[in-house]
């Protein structure tokens, strides 16, 4: 091999093992996933999708806000595709908090599409209170936010215990889960078998469950993954072509010179 | 015009030519342009005509892929600026309205993000070129000085730019990096208060590192001008670092050197597009898509991955001021090469001592990214400081005295006499694909 390729290597090898290496605490391993979003050509799964916004409205949103997100977004392409109408009667369902009107009052109304979604607490102190000190956080871009991605939060909803680990003392109000940093977490155990009932007779175990919420925080946190994933794949082959014919005219303009050597 | 202008005599009577019309190789409209404004006729000397050593090797092409970095850095920063907002209340959620609500945000916000993170690579082996084929003795001294001007911007742009989405690892990082200057003895904390604009990092302090990210983008276009212009004053190096003689050693910049750019173009824009669009936040930090929160500190506060071996240099030094003394004379150390390297063999082809400390302190480099990156505990300490020394040993004491002592290898008198020793395999140097 020559100097150049083995540097190559090296520096390859190393720039990109280096983000993995930032978290320094020994972790348990997380459980990795066959994901529908995965790989080249991955998008997400609709019916999970749907399922996953299902859990969120019926479990997750008593306590996480997801502020960057509006309603319409469920109908947009790419994401859980709600239709138009669909959307409409959900966001109909929600309250919003809107004014001041004419006479200076705030006036509550259902909500529009284009609503952001409704936070479950006024503001952060409120959430505090209501939560024992933690503040939930907020869910939009939690899969980008956390290292591992889909398989970390996959990872902590599965990774509760009911008894912890000899040694370990935990206060009250305070869980042990086996992938979160420090093991201990603030929220219970949020999601077992049939704690939704899911409308299209998909069986509600707890793995489900967790797998359409993550699905679904995954296209939160991405909502354009599966153009980008397109794009990229097309802008790859495009590439691919481009550089075959560009060496080739290369190797041609470049044969003019080598008799002369 | 005469040598001494400046003590022109205007009492002296002599002919003036103000009027400079004229002297275009071209005919037609392009030939009246070309008289009156010879920009024409400079590219055409310039990228068309212009003499090439024939030997470079794909090694030679990152200086053509780092100009096209910074336009697309430029003009993905251009766009992405008319929808960002500066303020510490908006500026995170206004990366994420980029990226979920502006048409193709996502695109543009990735790109700009990885651009920045691929320039540093090819900056990286642009130098490691430099440094390896003794590109920075006489005559390209003064360029190799720009060069590194241009570094050393080029960290202050990123720096920069990493602040501006106000994640958890932009406010930390301003912070740290911001709090360096408080070093300084007598007025550091002065200063401090200065480039902060407030007592803390905070809303004015974004609002400033936003306008200094745009002046800076185009500060390093402006010099990077300076850079070509140079280069087009001493001519490119080579790998066997033997100047041309005659048109068997050399091609024109077009077609040839342009085809084989290209070519070293797609290749880098490939792996660049397989990270941005299959892994777009896989340089970047997780940490950054927590808002920034002045009351928690992040475990471990990193900075983007190209800064990790500078990173590591200042960690490894106990004391603050001198840290930060290690720190910025890393870099600086590089500038004073030309003068401490006193061989007169340029390429290391033919320097089989300094050819393996040029390698051992690339291996030094990776060793300190990656240290960089680790806590600063334990083991990491004793590497980085091992690290930090072999870096300013290399330059400091290295170089002077393997260039006094070393035995050089038998030179060709020529480029076309070292591709014919190339041939006949009398040389090992580096291949390429």
């Amino acid at each position: 091999m020559s100097y150049l390729s083995k540097f190559l290597l090296f520096f390859f090898f190393f720039t990109f093992n280096i983000p993995n290496s930032y978290s320094a605490e020994k972790q348990e391993k997380l459980l990795k996933q066959s994901w529908s979003f995965d790989g080249f050509f991955g998008k997400f799964d609709r019916a999970s999708l749907q399922r996953g916004y299902q859990v969120y409205t019926e479990v997750c949103a008593s306590c996480h806000s997801m502020n960057l997100l509006s309603y319409r977004n469920l109908s947009e392409v790419g994401g859980p595709s709600f239709s138009e109408e669909e959307v409409k009667v959900i966001a109909s369902k929600v309250e919003v908090l809107d004014g001041p009107n004419d006479n200076g009052e705030m006036f509550k109304r259902p909500g529009k599409p284009s609503d952001k979604f409704v936070s479950p607490f006024a503001n952060e102190k409120a959430a505090r209170a209501a939560n024992g000190g933690a503040y939930p956080p907020d869910m939009s871009v939690l899969v980008k936010a956390r290292a591992g991605g889909a398989d970390y939060i996959y990872s902590v909803l599965m990774g509760y215990e009911n008894k912890p680990p000899k040694g370990v003392k935990l206060e009250d109000g305070v869980y042990y889960n086996k992938y979160m940093s420090g093991n201990k977490i603030k929220m219970p155990k949020p999601l077992s078998q049939d704690s939704v009932k899911y409308s299209d007779g998909t069986a509600a175990t707890e793995e489900q469950l967790s797998k359409d919420v993550v699905t679904f925080l995954t296209w939160a946190s991405e909502p354009h993954l599966e153009a980008r994933k397109r794009i990229g794949f097309k802008t790859v082959v495009y590439l691919l072509i481009l550089t075959v014919l560009v060496y080739l005219v290369k190797k041609k303009i470049w044969l003019r010179i080598e008799p002369k050597v | 015009m005469s040598s001494n202008d400046s003590n022109f005599n205007q009492n002296e009577i002599k002919p003036v030519h103000t009027n400079k019309v004229g002297g275009s190789p071209f005919k037609g409209v392009v030939g009246w342009i070309d008289n009156r404004l010879p920009i024409i006729r400079m590219f055409k000397y310039e990228y068309l005509d212009f003499q090439v050593p024939k030997n470079l090797s794909y090694l030679w092409s990152l200086g053509g892929i780092l100009m096209i970095c910074l336009i697309f850095l430029i003009v993905t920063g251009l766009v992405l600026g008319m929808h960002y907002k500066p303020s510490s209340s908006e500026a995170f959620v206004s990366v994420e309205k980029i990226m979920r609500d502006v048409n193709y945000g996502w695109l543009l916000r990735y790109a700009h993000m990885n651009f920045a993170s691929f320039f540093f690579i090819a900056v990286y082996i642009h130098i490691f070129r430099g440094l390896y084929y003794g590109s920075y003795k006489e005559p390209r001294q003064l360029m190799w000085l720009i060069g590194i001007t241009i570094f050393f911007l080029m960290m202050a742009t990123a720096f920069l730019g990493y602040t501006l989405p106000w994640g958890q690892m932009s406010y930390w990082g301003a912070t740290v990096i911001t709090n360096l200057f408080s070093a300084v003895p007598l007025v550091g904390k002065a200063i401090v208060t200065w480039l902060w604009g407030d007592y803390s990092v905070g809303d004015s302090t974004l609002n400033r590192f936003y306008v200094l990210h745009w002046l800076l983008a185009f500060g390093i276009l402006g010099i990077v001008i300076f850079h070509v212009i140079a280069l087009h004053i001493v001519g490119s190096n080579n790998p066997s670092g033997v100047e041309p003689i005659d048109t068997r050693d050399t091609v024109s910049f077009a077609p040839f050197t342009t085809s084989k750019d290209l070519f070293a173009m797609l290749i880098f824009l490939l792996a660049f597009v397989l990270i941005t669009m299959y892994a777009p936040n896989y340089l970047g930090h997780p940490d950054n898509y927590i808002p920034a929160d002045p009351l928690i500190t992040p475990a471990h506060i990193v900075p983007e991955w190209y800064f990790l071996p500078f990173y590591a240099i200042l960690r490894s030094i106990p004391d603050k001021l001198l840290g930060v003394i290690a720190m910025v004379s890393s870099i600086a150390v590089l500038g004073l090469l030309p003068w401490l390297d006193l061989s007169k063999v340029r390429s290391a082809v033919f320097r089989p001592i300094w050819k393996q400390f040029v390698f051992l302190f690339v291996l030094d480099f990776f060793i300190l990214m990656y240290v960089g990156g680790m806590p600063a505990e334990g083991i990491y300490v004793l590497i980085s400081r091992v690290g930090t020394i072999y870096w300013f040993l290399f330059f400091l004491v290295i170089a002077p005295l393997v260039s006094l002592t070393e035995k050089t290898l038998p030179m060709p008198n020529s480029i076309h006499e070292y591709e014919n020793w190339k041939k006949q395999g009398k040389i090992k140097t580096l291949k390429i694909f």
